[in-house]
């Protein structure tokens, strides 16, 4: 038993340390270049900086006319719209998919599982986006982000809909409840828990997108936040410590929406992605 | 049974997947099947001449281009095979008794929530010839720098380290769903018969995993086979076109202008992923129902 603890507290012991240095220290290294000057930034150094510039963040938002503020307008948008879509549209086909499970729902079923393996076609959709006269339009930058995450979200709604009883339903049914009444109050309700782990893992995938908006959504005012970093790769690569105060700033939502649903993440994916 | 029928369909009205089928018929499918054709012209958007399968024989004539299929299956199979085996150590870790486990899975995780084209650029300033944070670790222990991302034999190496480091929470997330799930019963039983810790990882933990592995192996080779962000971050391609996959490639000839070739690149990316991905599933299947 003392052997047990002892071995457990060497565990503990190296495992922090292991952490700590592989994956602490980049995120520290990140923040600690985040508020220096473009001189001390560009040593590259951890070193803590002689001044701690936190005004870096302020001149971010203010560099090519409040760009970074048109960019978060821009990528809080194609994100609340996608999940809100997603959510309804997803949720809708995966319980009639799962309580179904005919020949017809199973060939559909199919189709739309191919979405998670084979890959997009980029210039045929801008293609056909410019001949719908919708290119360079939030509404089919959201339009494709559905369509790009519908496969896995009706994955996971579908996996979890299997573990929802049938009992609910026919009794609803008795009692004289329609089908679309069925789905909005008796299993609307119980979707909560794979709603949340819905929610961030569409919504982290749509606001850190980089691939679909450059090719989808061009132009100054159309950028989204992930757009704004590739610009330091060019115009501004000397300023490093301006690149890293932007970095910090486009990850902090994604991490307030990790703190709010942390625990529903692992329970989603045992939902969805296991058993499904 | 007529009855039966009848209730069913009035309960479960097959119009709600219309909205989500339309969407994806429209915004997905509709321009994968187009691509086909569009593959086999010189094209610039107001035009299409056909022109056969020359844009292919171009794609694999030239180096430049064909170099790129080999990159993208180097990259997959070995950030895929990387996250396997490095993520199922992490996450029998994390469901031992170690008390820090919360803030460990935590700092595991956290590299999700920051973008690829965050993390590109973070590594690519890490791994500066120069200056760099590594390089300045390498020379204070004696060893001489390496240029991690400019040395063609290295830079496709680095970015796949990379994307490990990025991708591993994913992998140790589906793991330790796998691993709560399995009966306790059976790790007390081969205790009582006098099993050490290695043989109950060897001959029950790995087998029964063998579910979420699967889905490991899936998810991650199929999304190094489509990687474009972190790559365009930490290289755009280069040095030369060392670090070029499919998806890189796709992006150059549309900037260049060529539409045709571009989507032709396009094909053949989902002819590669369809002919790997396919019969994969198919096997892991068959070895997830062989254990059971």
């Amino acid at each position: 038993m003392k052997g047990e603890r002892r071995r457990l507290l060497l565990g503990d012991i190296i495992g922090c340390i292991v952490t700590v240095i592989v994956f602490v220290v980049p995120f520290y290294y990140m923040f600690v270049n985040s508020i220096k000057t473009a001189k001390e930034a560009n040593r590259m150094t951890i070193h803590w900086p002689a001044e701690p510039h936190f005004e870096n963040y302020l001149e971010v938002f203010r560099k090519q006319n409040y760009q970074l503020v048109t960019a978060f307008r821009n990528s809080f948008t194609l994100t609340v719209f996608t999940v809100a879509g997603l959510l309804v549209v997803a949720a809708m086909a995966g319980y009639v998919i799962q309580r179904r499970n005919d020949r017809l729902m199973r060939g559909i079923q199919w189709v739309i599982m191919l979405g998670l393996m084979i890959p997009a076609s980029i210039l045929p959709t801008i293609h056909m986006l410019q001949q719908m006269r919708i290119y360079k339009t939030m509404f089919s930058m959201v339009m494709i982000e559905i369509a790009m995450q519908i496969p896995f979200s009706i994955m996971l709604f579908r996996g979890y809909m299997a573990s929802i009883p049938t009992e609910l339903e026919e009794a609803a049914r008795i009692d004289g409840c329609s089908g679309w009444g069925i789905f909005l109050y008796v299993i609307n309700p119980l979707l909560k828990p794979i709603r949340a782990t819905v929610i961030i893992l569409t919504a982290v995938t749509t606001f850190n997108d980089f691939t679909n908006p450059l090719y989808f959504l061009p132009g100054a005012k159309n950028t989204t936040v992930q757009l704004t970093l590739y610009n330091y790769k060019g115009q501004f690569s000397s300023s490093y410590n301006l690149l890293f105060a932007d970095i910090m700033l486009i990850t902090f939502p994604m991490l307030l929406l990790f703190l709010i649903f942390n625990r529903r993440i692992v329970d989603g994916m045992v939902a969805g992605s296991v058993k499904g | 049974m007529q009855k039966g029928k009848r209730r069913k369909i009035s309960l479960y009205p097959i119009w709600f997947v219309l909205p989500a089928l339309t969407i994806f018929g429209i915004f997905f499918l509709y321009p994968i099947v187009t691509s086909f054709y569009y593959s086999m012209t010189v094209w610039n958007f107001d035009s299409a001449i056909f022109c056969g399968l020359e844009n292919y024989r171009m794609f694999f004539s030239e180096n430049e281009l064909s170099s790129a299929v080999v990159h993208t299956l180097i990259y997959a199979f070995s950030t895929s095979m990387l996250k396997v085996i490095i993520a199922f150590f992490i996450a029998v870790f994390l469901c031992s008794r170690i008390r820090t486990k919360d803030f460990i899975r935590s700092a595991v995780f956290f590299p999700n929530l920051v973008s690829m084209m965050a993390v590109g650029l973070t590594f690519s300033y890490l791994m500066h010839p120069t200056k760099g944070l590594f390089n300045a670790v390498l020379t204070g222990l004696g060893f001489a720098p390496v240029d991690f991302l400019g040395d063609v034999r290295l830079a496709l190496g680095s970015i796949i380290a990379t994307d490990v480091w990025k991708g591993l929470s994913v992998s140790v997330v589906i793991y330790i769903a796998g691993i709560q799930s399995i009966d306790r019963n059976y790790y007390e039983a081969a205790e009582i018969d006098g099993a050490s810790r290695g043989q109950c990882l060897r001959h029950i933990t790995l087998p029964l995993v063998a579910p979420s592995q699967n889905t490991i192996i899936i998810l991650s080779l199929i999304g190094g086979l489509r990687s474009f962000d972190l790559i365009w971050a930490m290289t755009s391609g280069g040095p030369g076109f060392a670090t070029d996959v499919m998806a890189s490639v796709i992006y150059k000839q549309y900037a260049y202008g060529f539409y045709g070739l571009s989507t032709a690149g396009n094909v053949i990316m989902l002819l590669l992923i369809s002919v790997i991905a396919f019969p994969l599933q198919h096997i892991l299947r068959r070895r997830e129902e062989a254990i059971v």
